[in-house]
């Protein structure tokens, strides 16, 4: 099956006229703006068992809108990698629902999900997960072609994102002739090939030096105006404070809901200054 | 200092010696610069200002009296709501942990609720220097200002999470092992 679907659609879907339902990955977008990108109802997800039984991500109700860049912080082993698996269909829950843009996919067998996963959900690895015999651009156009695309459409959509995400001169190079901030923009554009719903990041700069972290958190940012919903686990808490919205775990329960204003504001800069000195 | 040396005294009226003690053990090692002196100017100047009297004088069996302080209905006043006003934006961390440690002693405040107020505020703080600092060239002066500050707001960031673990600990620990 092939689609000719408008290339970087993801890219400019706030400032255009998304009037083409259905084009989007097995039509799974919804114009619905009132029906949550993501959604978890009660998720809980506990491992081993009796005694030992601990609760890793314990009654979560999360509603993550169409266009939020959502980051979820919390200590480490407080159940975020966790939540992050359950919304992306790499995990079952123990109890509980996850919804992904008004379907439930808790319940989806094996295959149904795994193709879900592919077509409707981007993944952003700390630690890339590129194959390693691959260039870049192939990288980049594998899921487009596991999803059905024609080679010359993948390679068209694989180009097209690197040259997004500035490594056009890197195409047809092998992740190991890549530093790793290029690797993740690399990894980044395979997250974006298939248009995804959502796209789940595990501490996308966790092995990344800090001008790296301020590079990806640039692509991000375009990302964000461009409407694409982003999905983050950090320890970091600069990056978390990029996102439109932080939530922190404690003990795999949700311990706080902030909203922030990324308007670029400098009242509260400013009042680090002390004129009166 | 007032609103601190306040606090403690909501929690039970006390003399200069003893708030003096409560003081150096909730700094530790910065305390040891705190001298008695300061502490009774403290007093005296909340005692002019209306917002301690003197409760009684204790006699013990040695060493000199001891002038009982105890806070008046304005003292009560001063230190809710410096319990209900947020930190301000350069607060450092002995004054926020001085405040954390009042709020426990003085009941007037849930330490856990100061902790999670701060962080919204400081992450708030992040997120606009992260917002600018994306916008700069990081080797530009701006550049470097930003990252300073958003260093710093991280710096504070987690050691907020410190607190939170450490208080909320003591928070169910004093509850499994009453008011002891």
């Amino acid at each position: 099956m092939t689609r000719d679907v408008p290339l970087i659609r993801a890219w400019s879907r706030r400032s255009g006229t998304d009037d083409n339902p259905g084009a989007g990955p097995a039509g799974h977008r919804s114009g619905d703006a009132s029906v949550p990108a993501l959604r978890a109802v009660g998720l809980s997800r506990a491992y081993g068992q009796d005694e030992s039984l601990v609760w890793a991500v314990d009654g979560v109700d999360l509603d993550v809108p169409a266009g939020q860049t959502l980051a979820v912080t919390g200590p480490s082993g407080c159940g975020k990698s966790t939540l992050l698996q359950l919304l992306g269909g790499l995990d079952r829950p123990t109890d509980g629902e996850v919804w992904l843009g008004g379907r439930r996919i808790d319940r989806l067998g094996e295959r149904a999900l795994a193709g879900l996963r592919r077509r409707a959900i981007g993944f952003v690895f700390q630690s890339f997960q590129l194959m390693d015999e691959l260039t870049a651009v192939e990288n980049v156009e594998l899921p487009a072609l596991l999803a059905g695309a024609s080679p010359r459409t993948a390679r068209r959509r694989a180009a097209a994102l690197l040259d997004q995400v500035g490594l056009t001169d890197r195409a047809r190079h092998l992740p190991s002739e890549l530093s790793g901030g290029q690797r993740q923009r690399v990894a980044i554009a395979r997250a974006l090939v298939n248009e995804p719903l959502v796209v789940l990041a595990d501490e996308p700069t966790g092995n990344l030096d800090s001008a790296a972290t301020q590079d990806i958190l640039r692509l991000f940012g375009e990302l964000r105006a461009a409407g694409q919903t982003l999905v983050m686990v950090t320890h970091d808490e600069r990056v978390a404070a990029t996102a439109d919205r932080v939530v922190s775990l404690r003990d795999g329960m949700l311990a706080d809901d902030t909203r922030l204003d990324g308007s670029g504001g400098t009242a509260r800069l400013g009042a680090l200054l002390d004129w009166e000195g | 200092m007032q609103d601190v040396v306040l606090a403690l005294l909501v929690k039970e009226p006390s003399h200069g010696y003893d708030l003096r003690r409560r003081l150096a053990a909730a700094l530790g090692p910065l305390g040891e610069t705190l001298n008695a002196g300061q502490v009774y100017v403290t007093l005296t100047r909340l005692e002019k200002a209306g917002l301690v009297v003197q409760a009684r004088e204790d006699t013990p069996v040695r060493g000199p009296r001891r002038k009982v302080y105890a806070p008046t209905a304005a003292g009560y006043e001063r230190v809710a709501a410096w319990m209900a006003e947020g930190a301000g934006p350069r607060t450092d961390v002995p004054e926020f942990h001085l405040k954390l440690v009042a709020a426990a002693e003085s009941g007037l405040a849930d330490p856990l609720a100061l902790v999670d107020a701060r962080r919204r505020e400081l992450i708030r703080s992040l997120a606009e220097a992260q917002h600018a600092a994306l916008a700069h060239d990081t080797n530009g002066e701006a550049g470097l200002l930003l990252e300073g500050i958003a260093l710093r707001l991280q710096a504070d960031l987690r050691w907020l999470e410190a607190c939170e673990r450490a208080w909320s600990a003591r928070t169910k620990g004093g509850k499994g092992g009453g008011a002891g």
